[in-house]
Order: C-alpha cells, then sequence, then structure tokens
C-alpha cells in the first residue's frame, strides 16, 4: 500500500517535470485569470473551445503523418480550398455577390459531403505522391500546397466569400444553453466525437497499430507483413477528410471564407502535436496528447490577448514556446544513449 | 623507444546485456601485417572501434610510442595517425573522388588576399599523387559514386595514406572484392608496410591471412586467446583456437525427424548480378537447415530474396509442390514462410513501441472483435503465453521493446513469427549479439519447432553453431550454392572447403 501512494507522488512528479511548458502555461493562465477582469468567463470559455475544436481536428489529421515520420504541409491550404468550396456552395440564392451564379441553392448537408470528398482526393493524392513516387513527404506536401492555394485562388477569383446561407452560419455557431451564462458550442461536441473517433482507432484497430509499427520502424513493419503502402495512403486521405471538415466549420465559424484561409493552421498544428507528446523521431503520439496540445496553443494566444499583448509579438512568443517544447522533447531521448 | 607503434591493454566493453570485451590487448609493430580474427560476435570490430574513438572504452588503456593516449573521437585518431577503412564504405556518392579524400580538411588558400577558399587545384594535384601511390589511375575529379567497390576501397586506402597514418586498420578488405581486385589490394599493403605502416587486418579467409600477414591475434567470446608469429600458423590451428570450446552441452538435444520435403527452391536467380544466382534446395518437413558461409557470401540475400524483400529474375519455390509466388513479405507470410532477419535493430524490432505491439503485428487479424476492434486482452493472451513458454524476461507487456536485453528482444521477435504458426521458418543468425545463456534458450526453441514439425532454415556466421544444431547443412560462396553437408559429418575443414570455392 505503501508504495502505491509513494508510486502515485512519483507519477504524479513525473507528469509535472515530462509536460513543462503545459504546467507554465497553467500556472500563467491561472495568473492571469485572477489579475485580468473576464479571463474566467463563459464567453471566453466559448470562445477558447470553438478556436480549439477547430484546430484540434486539423492536428488530429496530421498527427498520423507526423507519428509515421512524415509531415503534412498541405494542411491549411486543404483547410482554406475546403472553406472556399464549402463558401461558394453555401451562398445564398438570393445573394447579388453570388460567385457561381448557376448553381442552385444547396442543401448544407450536401455541400458538407462535397467538401469531404474533395479533402478524401487531396489526401489520396499526397498519398500516392508519397507512397508510389517515393517523394518525401516534406517536399510532396509543399508541392500540393502550393497547387491547392492556386486553385482556390482560382476558384475564389481572390475575392472574399460571403452571403452565406443563415442555416449554415446558425448552425455550427449553434450552442447549448443560454449565450450570457453557461453553454456549450456544438463544435465542442465536434471535437469530442472525432476525439474519441481517432482515440479508438489509434489504440484499438489495425490500422492504429500499423501506423505506430511504420513509425517505430517502417523495414520492420514492411517486414512484418504490414501494408505500409496501403497504410500511408490511408494516413494522407484520413488528413484530408479531417481539414475538409475543419474548412467546412471554419468557414461557417467566420461567417466568411477567401483563399488565404486556414494559412499556417498546419504549422501550429505540427506545433501541437509536438508539443503534446507526438514525438519528432516517430511512433509516438496520443490523442489526449494532442489535445493538450493544441488547447495549450490556443491557450497561450488568448493568454498574450488578455495581457494586452501587441499581436504582433504573438507570434515572437508562439515561435519560442514551439522551439522550447521540441526542446525539451528531444531531451527525453538524448538522455538515453 | 617502444618495439611497438601502438599497444591495447586489459581493453573491456560492455553494452547492456554483453560483455563485449573482456580484458583484451593488442599490440603492433611499425612495418608489420596484424591479423586480428576471430568469428563473429568475438569482438574485433568492437576493439578496433575503441582504438578508432568511435566507443570509449569501459577500462583499459592505449599507449602510443609507449606513451599513455587517449583517443576520443575518429576525428582524435586521424590526427594520431590511425586510420580506419571500414566493412561498409560510407563514401559520399555525389561528390568527386578528390573531395572524399579531402573531406573535412580541404586544402585552402585566399581569394583576393583574404577570402578563404577551397584550392581545388591543389586538391586534385595531391589525390591524383595519392592515387598514384595506391597504384590506381582514375580521374580524380570522377564521381566516387561511379566507381566500382574496390576502387572505393582505394578511395578509402588512399584518404587513409593521405592522413599520413602510422597505424591503418581495414576491416574485412577483401569481402567483396574479386581476385585480381584482392591482388591488387595486397601489393597496396606490401607497399604500405615497406613505410612502416603498422597494419591491422581483419578477415576471414585463412589463405589470406596466412599470406599477408606477420603476426596474428585471436578472439573468442570478447576475449583475448593469444597472439602468434603467422609462420607458426596452419588453418586448422586458427580455427581451433577461434572456436575453441567444448562441443558438448553447447547445444540442446534433438529428436527432430525430418520428414518429406515440403519446401523447395529452384535455381534462384537474384536481379543484381553480384548477388545470388542459381540456387536449388530442399527442405524437409521438421528439418533443421543450416546456412554456412563467409561474410559476402549472399546468404542473407538468397534468404531476403525468398522472404519478398529483395527481388529475382529466375526461380521458382514450392511448398508441398504448389508454387508459391512471394513479391513483398506480405506474399510470405500469407503462404506460411516466417523470416527472423538478421539485423534485429534495422528490420526486427519498433524499439519505441512495447512488447505486446511488437509480438502481436503480424497477427493482428486474430485479435479482433467484430473485425474492427482489437481485444487487448486476446493480446495480452499472446504475450503471457510467450512470456511463460520462451521465459521472456520483461517488467511488462507495456514495457518499450528496445530497453529489453538482446536475447529478451529476440524471443518477442520469435513470439512474433510464431502467433502466425508458420510451416517455413528461415532464421539468419538468430543468436548474434546474444549473450551464451539467452543462446542455449534459443537454440532450445529452435530444436522444439523442428520437433513439432515445423522447417527451418538457420543462416549462423559461427562455425560451432551449425554444425550443433544443423541436420543438414548447405553452404554458399559468391552467390552460388557450392556444397551441402550433413550435420553429422559436419567439421569446420569440409565446410571452410565449401565456402571458401571461388571461382
Amino acid at each position: 500500500m505503501e508504495k502505491n501512494r509513494d508510486s502515485f507522488a512519483s507519477k504524479a512528479l513525473k507528469i509535472v517535470t515530462g509536460n513543462p511548458i503545459v504546467f507554465l502555461l497553467l500556472i500563467a493562465a491561472v495568473i492571469v485569470g485572477c489579475s485580468v477582469d473576464n479571463f474566467f468567463s463563459w464567453a471566453n470559455f466559448s470562445n477558447l473551445v470553438s478556436n480549439t475544436a477547430v484546430r484540434f481536428l486539423i492536428a488530429l489529421g496530421v498527427s498520423g503523418c507526423l507519428i509515421t515520420k512524415g509531415t503534412d504541409l498541405s494542411a491549411g491550404r486543404q483547410v482554406g480550398f475546403a472553406a472556399c468550396i464549402a463558401g461558394v456552395l453555401c451562398q445564398r440564392g438570393d445573394y447579388t455577390g453570388r460567385l457561381w451564379k448557376w448553381v442552385p441553392e444547396m442543401n448544407i448537408g450536401l455541400v458538407f459531403i462535397i467538401v469531404i470528398i474533395f479533402g478524401l482526393v487531396w489526401g489520396l493524392v499526397n498519398g500516392l505522391i508519397v507512397t508510389k513516387l517515393h517523394v518525401p513527404p516534406f517536399i510532396a506536401t509543399l508541392g500540393t500546397q502550393t497547387i491547392i492555394y492556386g486553385i482556390s485562388l482560382v476558384i475564389t477569383d481572390a475575392q472574399p466569400i460571403g452571403g452565406f446561407q443563415k442555416i449554415y452560419t446558425q448552425l455550427i455557431n449553434g450552442r447549448l444553453g443560454s449565450v450570457k451564462s453557461f453553454h456549450l458550442p456544438y463544435l465542442l461536441f465536434v471535437a469530442v466525437l472525432f476525439g474519441l473517433l481517432f482515440y479508438f482507432i489509434y489504440n484499438s484497430t489495425r490500422h492504429g497499430k500499423y501506423m505506430y509499427a511504420i513509425g517505430g520502424n517502417e523495414t520492420a513493419a514492411e517486414v512484418s507483413g504490414v501494408n505500409t503502402t496501403a497504410t500511408l495512403i490511408r494516413i494522407y486521405a484520413t488528413a484530408g477528410v479531417m481539414y475538409a471538415i475543419a474548412g467546412y466549420l471554419l468557414a461557417a465559424k467566420s461567417g466568411g471564407a477567401s483563399a488565404s484561409m486556414g494559412q499556417g493552421y498546419e504549422l501550429e498544428a505540427i506545433a501541437g502535436c509536438t508539443i503534446g507528446g507526438v514525438s519528432t523521431t516517430g511512433g509516438i503520439g496520443t490523442v489526449p496528447g494532442i489535445l493538450v496540445g493544441v488547447l495549450v496553443f490556443e491557450l497561450l494566444k488568448i493568454i498574450l490577448q488578455f495581457l494586452g499583448v501587441n499581436p504582433y509579438y504573438n507570434y515572437v512568443v508562439q515561435g519560442l514556446v514551439i522551439v522550447l517544447a521540441v526542446s525539451l522533447d528531444i531531451r527525453k531521448y538524448i538522455a538515453k544513449k | 623507444m617502444s618495439e611497438y607503434v601502438l599497444e591495447m591493454t586489459g581493453v573491456s566493453k560492455s553494452f547492456p546485456g554483453v560483455k563485449a570485451l573482456d580484458n583484451v590487448q593488442l599490440k603492433l609493430r611499425p612495418g608489420k601485417v596484424h591479423a586480428l580474427m576471430g568469428e563473429n560476435g568475438a569482438g574485433k570490430s568492437t576493439l578496433m572501434k575503441c582504438m578508432f574513438g568511435i566507443y570509449k572504452m569501459d577500462e583499459g588503456q592505449i599507449l602510443m610510442d609507449g606513451q599513455p593516449v587517449t583517443i576520443s573521437d575518429p576525428m582524435d585518431a586521424l590526427t594520431k595517425g590511425i586510420a580506419m577503412v571500414h566493412q561498409e564504405l560510407q563514401p559520399i556518392p555525389a561528390r568527386t573522388v578528390g573531395e572524399n579524400i579531402f573531406l573535412g580538411r580541404y586544402p585552402m588558400k585566399k581569394a583576393l588576399g583574404f577570402i578563404p577558399v577551397v584550392d581545388h587545384k591543389k586538391m586534385y594535384a595531391d589525390t591524383a599523387e595519392l592515387l598514384k601511390k595506391v597504384r590506381m589511375n582514375f580521374d580524380p575529379k570522377q564521381k566516387v559514386g561511379e566507381l566500382s567497390v574496390s576502387q572505393m576501397q582505394s578511395v578509402e586506402i588512399a584518404k587513409a595514406v593521405s592522413a599520413n597514418c602510422r597505424v591503418l586498420i581495414l576491416d574485412e578488405p577483401t569481402s567483396s572484392l574479386t581476385a585480381n581486385e584482392v591482388e591488387a589490394l595486397f601489393r597496396i599493403i606490401d607497399d604500405l608496410r615497406s613505410e612502416n605502416v603498422a597494419i591491422v587486418y581483419i578477415s576471414h579467409k585463412m589463405d589470406e591471412i596466412l599470406r599477408i600477414s606477420d603476426e596474428v591475434t585471436i578472439m573468442r567470446d570478447g576475449k583475448y586467446i593469444g597472439t602468434w608469429d603467422s609462420k607458426q600458423l596452419t588453418t586448422d590451428m586458427i580455427i581451433t583456437q577461434m572456436v575453441g570450446r567444448e562441443m558438448t552441452n553447447l547445444y540442446p538435444p534433438r529428436s527432430n525427424q525430418p520428414g518429406e520435403v515440403v519446401f523447395e527452391v529452384k535455381d534462384f536467380t537474384s536481379i543484381n548480378p553480384r548477388s545470388f544466382r542459381n540456387v536449388s534446395f530442399q527442405l524437409r518437413k521438421g528439418e533443421i537447415l543450416g546456412v554456412g558461409g563467409l561474410v559476402g557470401a549472399q546468404r542473407t540475400e538468397l534468404m531476403e530474396g525468398l522472404f519478398g524483400i529483395r527481388s529475382h529474375t529466375t526461380g521458382q519455390i514450392l511448398y508441398k509442390g504448389k508454387e508459391m509466388n512471394i513479391s513483398r513479405p506480405k506474399d510470405a507470410i500469407d503462404q506460411g514462410v516466417a523470416m527472423l532477419t538478421e539485423d534485429r535493430r534495422g528490420s526486427g524490432i519498433m524499439g519505441v513501441l512495447s512488447v505486446a505491439d511488437n509480438i502481436s503485428i503480424s497477427s493482428l487479424n486474430q485479435y479482433l472483435d467484430r473485425g474492427i476492434a482489437i481485444n487487448k486482452k486476446k493480446v495480452e493472451a499472446l504475450v503471457q503465453d510467450n512470456v511463460r513458454k520462451m521465459n521472456i524476461k520483461t517488467p511488462s507487456s507495456k514495457t518499450a521493446i528496445k530497453s529489453l536485453s538482446g536475447g529478451n528482444q529476440q524471443k518477442v521477435l520469435i513470439g512474433r513469427w510464431l502467433a502466425n504458426s508458420p510451416d517455413v521458418f528461415i532464421l539468419d543468425e538468430p543468436t548474434r549479439g546474444i549473450d551464451v545463456g539467452a543462446k542455449y534458450e534459443i537454440y532450445c526453441i529452435i530444436a522444439d519447432l523442428a520437433k513439432e514439425g515445423k522447417s527451418i532454415i538457420m543462416i549462423s556466421s559461427e562455425m560451432s553453431e551449425l554444425i550443433g544444431m544443423s541436420d543438414r547443412i548447405m553452404v554458399m560462396c559468391d552467390g552460388r550454392v557450392t556444397g551441402f553437408v550433413n550435420g553429422k559429418d559436419a567439421t569446420q575443414e569440409n565446410i571452410m572447403a565449401y565456402a571458401t570455392q571461388f571461382e
């Protein structure tokens, strides 16, 4: 029994020392919360949750690529592309600035499916380039992200898109409960749903096990009979679908879309994953970890905002946190050599 | 002045789970070729890596000209006059011969009187000079990737010579050379000898050793056995000293009864002309077929070809008379073939993953609920079953496999394959890098599998293991099967005779 208590204390200590960035930020949040008004408010909570939810979906998508030692730089542009497609198709029928006048006003559920199909296609393209053409993921997705951005510009004619159907924006921005006091945005439920789904896939399916095996040692996985090609294609395709969903939600959340939407989100997602313990050396990463990583990043943004820091400095601080988090993560592995 | 240019004494080095070197010594005289011999895993390469500063010795010291020195890294070794030509050459293929030779110490000049730049003219002139010294006449500006293996090796030697080395380590220099190329290498060695360079020559080839070396040091299981004048030695004496252990009790008694032929390979040839060719053999049910040969005999390549890791041009693989189509490992696995690869770290374990993940990866289809979710209880049962049967020592099934000892990692990998109940089990150096106790346990597992009627192909570079475990031994040399020896009649000599049948 005594041993158990000991191990609990040492476990707790391990969690703190194993995630120094997370705990520093939580402490910072408490300090800011006590000294600045409105930090601990439902509005702020709702804001944090909604922002985190979309970023979490993107991070879930990219996490598979990272765990298999790859990456996906096209994430942000794919989000933007999905937002543009969703935006163009969800415009009101009577909106004068309608971009595609030849398309009838569409059911937003149908648009959701169309957007997902496009995401799947982009993901498959990435997966095929990586596995069949043997282009390293970094370069492959660097190429496709440029292509995708270009297509987004062509579709939108580089114009911002607005005039969405009310049902589209209202549904995505909907919430459970009163606006003033306790309420939960629908996006929270979307995030929870996908979090649970990915947790199941990563922990209890062959696909998940194969993904970790490829990250742990791709040659060994291949020799063990894992179809590494099919697994990697599935991973990039799934990622594409996740970005598409995120883009669809983001357009509605912002009430507008443009080709530049989602720019840089791939870096935020990769940073979130890494802060959450997804190892850059492959084979390691959990869904709860990814959630924490993304949450920490969004929390950091809100803290800086509440502190009234010049928004331009936000980038500097965020960049520092990324470098610091990864260097601390790498130390765990270097120390063992 | 000491009579030795370099002495290593009392050297010990441990890796997790293995004592690789135990109080070893090596003394090198200037102008002499000193052969270092021992079976694979005897610790020769480890000793050389200690001398060259790649590994840090746990105990022991290095003297140069009688003065103690410490060698902290390869750069330090080079400045002290120690150079090494590695068994696996590590050139930069896309750069020129000259750039490879002077890598890290390019001759410099000042452009416009003050900007330091690489002096290419001097570099290529010096390279031409060095190449002449190693009796090679190719263009210093040629890309190294375009050279043959022996030419690359000459470049490496030229590199060593250019550092004005006093000690040159050659690790298996002839393993991938033709007879003519070996002669060329020996002329270079003779030149260096006359320039008073001390040469450490690591090789398995007896005839070469007896021809080129002046002294021979033999190691076994990480221990120093002795040093002899080459003139006093014969092939038999070297082998006896290298193997040198009692054959009794090292291997478990076997009661397997080889039955009918189940697995047959006909005229199997690699797409690589330097690799295996025209290989044919048969394997019986419940038989242990040993595969012997020197390093470079293409045994691993052949087995990887059979398992679909490497490609072949012609040839058939038959299982119970039915042709098997194998183009990748999954095909082989689906048809009842398993293969424990030689490079445990490179293509065996998935280091950061748990024991449970490692053991179940090949057989996940068996643990599914409703065809989707993996039942963790079934996986845990698999782990516990193997832990019990093979005496695997692991703190838990969740432990990362990289923290286990080599022997226990190997048992986990054997368990991975057994979960698929294969009919043919290819084992490539199953006991490499494993300590003696765990070796015996793995021998017992192999013997049991054969008794259960599994057909086993076992590549081994340890003669005694090959003789002690095999019902039959297939010997390869230079990509060809040169002969079969019955387990009962096998001796070091008749295996070695086949293994050295170069064309």
